[in-house]
């Protein structure tokens, strides 16, 4: 084995621990709640700047610092403040947030009422996906828990600091992960995103209050940044690229699950072949989405090379993409939130394609034009070449269409759309071009993904 | 809404070229008035800006400025450095700022404007040949001027329900929403009915009401007329007419006080639609479904059509000095109406003061909706007060003509327009007294007139009305009078001048505009018909701020504070 | 509105507490609806009208969040649904075959709720849980990797009642309950 570093599970600690249960005696016993306490006895401005200075980037998919995030709160408004925790995980290939909600509920609320502390609001939501049934059930337990404890509610360990915590279940739309997406949808209306400008959620958000909206990870993450102070949290990790990340490998490979690592510790080949046992008997590697389905997929025999942020110069080979913010993003992808999604070399490229076309035909809001048309439009045409129809021109219509809606959406689901067709059909065109003249497989594949 | 107006005008880079702006409108609009047209569909200036069809995309720069200091950046040759933002933005929710650069027609733009025109037209289905929206579809008019020109589409269309009944008068095709919910945005914020929404989601998404509810409300054809493509049509009009055979006309609906500015679509001397014509003062760009009906009057079948003295046609010159027998020599009375134009209005005072006439008016009111249909129910109420017919505010009834009958005081009528049976007038009262009925229609009271002046409506002639804010507004003729017929100025104006001594009286707009404004109190010197129907005067109304005005809070009116309620 | 909805004193006292707990009344559409259907299996119109009437909305507000979301039905579904995830990662791991091994199995097409009412079947949007596909939810509970002979063996154990007590088949949600430490 290389160089291969442990797991460091700082938002995972407990969750596996069979010892451990999602109730508050065990959360407390591990001193649970000792950070809110901490935070409520700093000044909220100094909450917020030690989350500032840890670096933490937001781990929901756009990697966007989450402490600058909260400096553009508009607090001269006069307005209530929101905080709403985003626990839609609809991400194809992320399934992290499900074990913190699951396992370690309480970890969530002591993060989340010190980040409502921290920005001043005293109503906070967390939009859950509706196919965590159990979870709801879990955090709702947990909040009753905490508020009998004085961690969650009305005056928080005695003080003047009161914030309740509402649950409120999604109902099966990718599109509510889309922040303004799930602020519409939190306010009893169809999931439409938002146009920004001017609805910047941390102006214009919830009730056209400021709201901050962020993901499970984020939220359990500014618990330990107070634990720690900012200075030493953004120790872990590397540079731009701070904490831990808990990485969520599926598809075709021995060991498949969620992994937590200091970012930037390994690479995206220890990933693959250490961490998660490498491919199944006789496979070779073919693709990998590193970020959850609407990243660019990255091809296995790519090579990757440029200068980075700090102008060191790289030339990589797909197993040697690190595995941070920066790494994916230097490939020509995004880490996102995380869903590495491995393909081998029994996968039909196209049929692939045409499963995230579905995908993303389905759960368009059908908003905006180009979204709305452009996905199922692509969905229309791989799915046609998967039933023998192909034509040797789809595949640029195919990177036509995505053109067309890259970039001119209301929401980033365009990018989300268009993306994953681009760098298919850039990256694999032979095989687009070869289903004009013949509908087979890959030698001895037998998979269906259409 | 987005876009404040102001009247701070701002410098912006349009195109390359400097223009100026007011502050703080959106691209689009600024765009607009420089002659630019920034192609939309969902954005309609008086809605909320929904932003869902991105067809106004744009590109966008601002003046750079550095994070510390605040500076400007500079450019080497000192002009400001721009930030131009990666992707392209809306026009509809961009709004300008001094400095701001737009390109509007660049590479970038064009291929958006493409891209956009080919997703809407991929399940649109083709069926432009019979649809009612040809010659005015946005949709049409955009794929000819910023399409591709060819399909590059081989899949199915999606199909969704056709020839839907949305409700009394709209029919909705599914297939050819682009689903840029103006109806819907429109049906919340102005009309305040609820009913529209889309469900199913995607490209699946469907514009629809509620099973069992409908778009019924007296606004429902606001929403045929924004309805960008023709997915919304009126039910009425569906296939009567290709619209570019259509003459329009300035005109002013005389429903209620509201006064919304309309235009009158007729062809070969028929009106086939009254649609709203926008004015951001009055009515923005709406109006009333029952206020689109009003010009079946034209042809409906007690229109009267010839003068008549004691039931017998006669040629005009002989109803008129029929008419002027029945005053002679007895004590008149004139019933003046609120639905008179201000220029029949004004004659009509004048021959009063002539025959020293005692004068009666009446009002007409309902129920005020709060948006365009207001509680008084005439176009004109305001001009009588204006031209002093009455210094009282008209009641609902002419109780004190029947008194005056009655004590005698009254011997002989003449009635404009007003029923006097259903005014609380009595039959055995009308009985005593010559009357002269000069109006449009006939009514119980032209059936007991001994003299009836046929006269002509809003849409065969010019004239104007002041509206309830007190807004001088003119409208045009939109189609001839029924043969041989005049309007009632010349008639009144026949009438004073054969009771005069010197006949200086002048029914021509010219001679009657240049009398009224040197008469009245309030109007400028040079008015002319002409110059009100491009554009309107606003009225001071301090003269009767203390009247009881019976209208309530509504679009574009405010009860303002000195008003005696 | 004189509304016909029967529902039980239970399901009406959540819907009480629900709503307050937001600012705005709107805002509680989604989980009074869950709760309707929750009881009911599925929202239909005279459910939107009333659940409108109740949040001082219109039917179709509440229609157009129906028909939007996936998981809100204005049929029920059958007696135990089972939902195959059909996204990326689970296809990858094959679960058409496992869809199609249900069809067989449960005698029902994926979308369609079998005739005697017993079963439904749904193939699904991404069930987050990817790592251990193919993700199966029956009901309420998640099943994992739930491929090949397993989602044979799987189906053969849900069709006999079996499931609940099969250790082979435990769900995500039971895995979790752990024994009181000693």
């Amino acid at each position: 084995m290389s160089n291969l570093p442990k797991e460091r599970r700082i938002i995972l600690k407990n969750a596996d621990d069979p010892s451990y249960s999602n109730q508050i005696d065990c959360y407390v016993r591990m001193g649970g709640y000792e950070n809110l306490k901490k935070a409520i006895s700093m000044q909220p401005e100094e909450v917020g700047e030690e989350v500032l200075k840890s670096g933490i980037r937001g781990r929901g998919g756009a990697g966007f610092p989450a402490g600058m995030k909260w400096k553009f709160l508009d607090r001269k408004s006069g307005k209530p403040i929101y905080l709403i925790c985003n626990a839609d995980e609809s991400e194809p290939g992320t399934f992290k947030d499900r074990q913190i909600i699951y396992k370690d509920p309480h970890q969530l609320i002591e993060g989340m009422m010190i980040a409502a502390y921290a920005i001043g609001a005293k109503l906070s939501f967390i939009y859950i996906r509706a196919e965590f049934h159990e979870g709801a059930r879990i955090l709702n337990r947990a909040i009753e828990e905490a508020k009998s404890h004085g961690f969650c509610g009305n005056n928080i360990l005695g003080t003047d600091f009161s914030c309740d915590l509402v649950v409120h279940r999604g109902a099966g739309a990718y599109i509510c992960g889309e922040e303004t997406g799930l602020i519409e949808s939190l306010e009893g209306k169809r999931p439409n995103p938002r146009i920004k400008p001017p609805y910047f959620p941390a102006v214009l958000g919830l009730y056209q209050c400021p709201t901050i909206v962020n993901n499970v990870e984020t939220l359990c993450n500014v618990r330990h940044i107070i634990e720690m102070g900012g200075d030493e949290f953004s120790k872990i990790g590397k540079p731009n690229n701070t904490g831990t990340r808990i990485w969520c490998v599926s598809g075709q490979v021995v060991k498949p699950g969620y992994y937590e690592f200091e970012c930037g510790s390994l690479t995206l080949g220890q990933m693959i072949f250490e961490v998660c046992g490498g491919l199944l008997p006789g496979r070779s590697l073919k693709a990998v989405i590193p970020g959850g389905s609407s990243a660019k997929v990255l091809r296995a025999d790519e090579r990757f090379s440029g200068t980075l942020k700090d102008g060191t110069e790289f030339d990589w080979g797909l197993e040697d993409i690190p595995l941070d913010f920066d790494g994916p993003m230097a490939a020509g992808s995004m880490s996102g939130s995380g869903g590495i999604i491995v393909m081998d070399d029994t996968v039909d490229m196209v049929e692939a394609m045409a499963n995230v076309n579905a995908f993303y035909a389905h759960e368009s809001c059908g908003q905006c034009t180009p979204c709305r048309e452009g996905s199922l439009w692509m969905r229309k045409i791989t799915q046609r070449m998967c039933s023998g129809g192909a034509r040797e021109e789809d595949a640029d219509l195919l990177l036509s269409v995505a053109n067309q809606i890259e970039g001119r959406t209301i929401c980033a689901f365009g990018e989300a759309a268009a993306w994953p067709t681009q760098s298919f059909v850039t990256k694999f065109k032979d095989d687009f071009i070869q289903k004009a003249s013949s509908s087979e497989k890959p030698e001895n594949s037998t998979l269906q993904l259409i | 809404m987005i876009s404040p107006h102001n009247d701070d005008l701002i410098t912006i880079r349009l195109n390359g070229s400097e223009v100026e702006v007011p502050n703080g409108i959106n691209a689009v609009e600024a765009a607009a008035l420089h002659g630019v047209e920034v192609p939309h569909y969902c954005y309609h200036p008086k809605l909320s800006v929904a932003g869902n069809c991105r067809m106004c995309l744009v590109e966008m720069g601002t003046p750079m400025r550095d994070r510390a200091s605040g500076e400007a950046i500079l450019e080497d040759d000192g002009s400001p450095k721009i930030g131009w933002v990666p992707k392209p933005v809306i026009g509809c929710a961009t709004n300008v700022s001094p400095g701001m650069h737009l390109r509007t027609e660049s590479e970038l733009v064009q291929d958006c404007r493409e891209g956009i025109m080919e997703f809407l037209l991929v399940n649109h289905p083709l069926d432009c040949p019979i649809c009612d929206q040809a010659g005015e579809c946005r949709l049409q008019e955009f794929a000819t001027d910023y399409g591709r020109g060819f399909s590059r589409y081989v899949e199915r269309k999606n199909v969704k329900p056709k020839r839907t009944r949305l409700g009394p008068r709209v029919t909705l095709d599914d297939e050819r929403c682009i689903l840029c919910s103006r109806c819907i945005r429109f049906s919340q914020e102005v009309a305040k009915d609820d009913v529209l929404g889309f469900v199913d989601r995607g490209s699946f998404s469907t514009l629809t009401c509620f099973p069992g509810k409908e778009l019924s409300n007296n606004y429902s054809l606001n929403t045929v007329d924004i309805c960008p493509v023709g997915a919304l049509t009126s039910t009425d009009f569906r296939f009567k007419m290709r619209v570019w055979f259509l003459k329009e006309s300035k005109s002013i609906c005389t429903e209620s006080s509201a006064g919304c500015n309309t235009l009158v679509s007729s062809r070969e001397g028929k009106i086939h639609r009254i649609t709203p014509r926008r004015n951001d003062q009055v009515n923005d760009t709406w109006m009333t479904d029952s206020g689109r009906t009003l010009f079946h009057s034209v042809r409906s079948e007690n229109r009267i059509l010839r003068p008549c003295v004691e039931n017998q046609d006669v040629p005009m010159e002989e109803a008129i000095s029929a008419a002027l027998n029945c005053f002679k020599g007895k004590e008149v009375g004139v019933v003046a109406s609120c639905h008179s134009t201000l220029e029949e209005q004004f004659l009509t005072k004048k021959l009063i003061d002539l025959t020293q006439a005692k004068t009666f008016i009446r009002g007409h009111f309902g129920e005020d909706d709060g948006i365009l249909l207001s509680a008084d129910r005439s176009p004109n109420l305001r001009g009588a007060l204006l031209v002093n017919l009455t210094n009282q505010y008209p009641g609902e009834s002419l109780h004190s003509l029947n008194d005056a009958i009655s004590s005698g005081e009254v011997e002989s009528l003449l009635v404009l327009n007003e029923d006097l049976l259903s005014s609380g007038v009595t039959e055995e009262n009308l009985d005593k007294l010559p009357i002269v009925y000069l109006g449009t229609h006939a009514n119980e009271t032209s059936r007991l007139a001994k003299v009836t002046l046929p006269g002509l409506t809003v849409f065969e002639k010019n004239g104007s009305f002041i509206n309830r804010s007190f807004i001088l507004q003119a409208f045009e003729q939109s189609i001839p009078g029924p043969v041989g017929l005049v309007p009632q100025v010349n008639i009144i104006c026949d009438l004073i001048n054969q009771l005069s001594n010197v006949p200086s009286c002048s029914a021509s707009f010219d001679d009657l505009w240049e009398s009224m404004n040197a008469s009245i109190e309030g109007l400028p010197e040079g008015l002319t018909h002409t110059e009100l129907v491009k554009s309107a005067l606003q009225i001071d109304r301090t003269p009767w701020s203390d009247m009881p005005f019976v209208e309530k809070e509504a679009l574009h009116y405010t009860i303002e504070e000195t008003t005696v309620v | 509105m004189d509304n016909q909805l029967e529902l039980s004193e239970l399901t009406l006292s959540k819907i009480d507490e629900v709503i307050p707990k937001y600012p705005e009344k709107r805002s509680a559409a989604l989980m009074v609806i869950h709760l309707v259907q929750d009881e009911l299996g599925s929202v239909n119109d005279t459910a939107c009208e009333w659940i409108a009437d109740r949040l001082g909305l219109q039917p179709i507000n509440i229609k157009e969040l129906v028909t939007f979301y996936p998981m809100l039905v204005q049929k029920p579904w059958g007696r135990k649904h089972i939902r195959v995830c059909r996204t990326l990662p689970c296809a990858l791991r094959g679960s058409y075959a496992t869809c199609k091994t249900f069809e067989k199995k449960f005698g029902v097409k994926e979308g369609h709720v079998r005739e005697d009412g017993e079963y439904s079947l749904e193939f699904m949007e991404c069930l987050a849980d990817c790592g251990q596909g193919p993700v199966v939810i029956v009901d309420e509970k998640t099943y994992e990797n739930i491929e090949g002979e397993r989602a044979e063996k799987f189906a053969q154990l849900l069709t006999d009642g079996k499931l609940d007590d099969s250790e082979e088949f435990t769900s995500y949600e039971d895995s979790l309950i752990k024994l009181p430490e000693s």
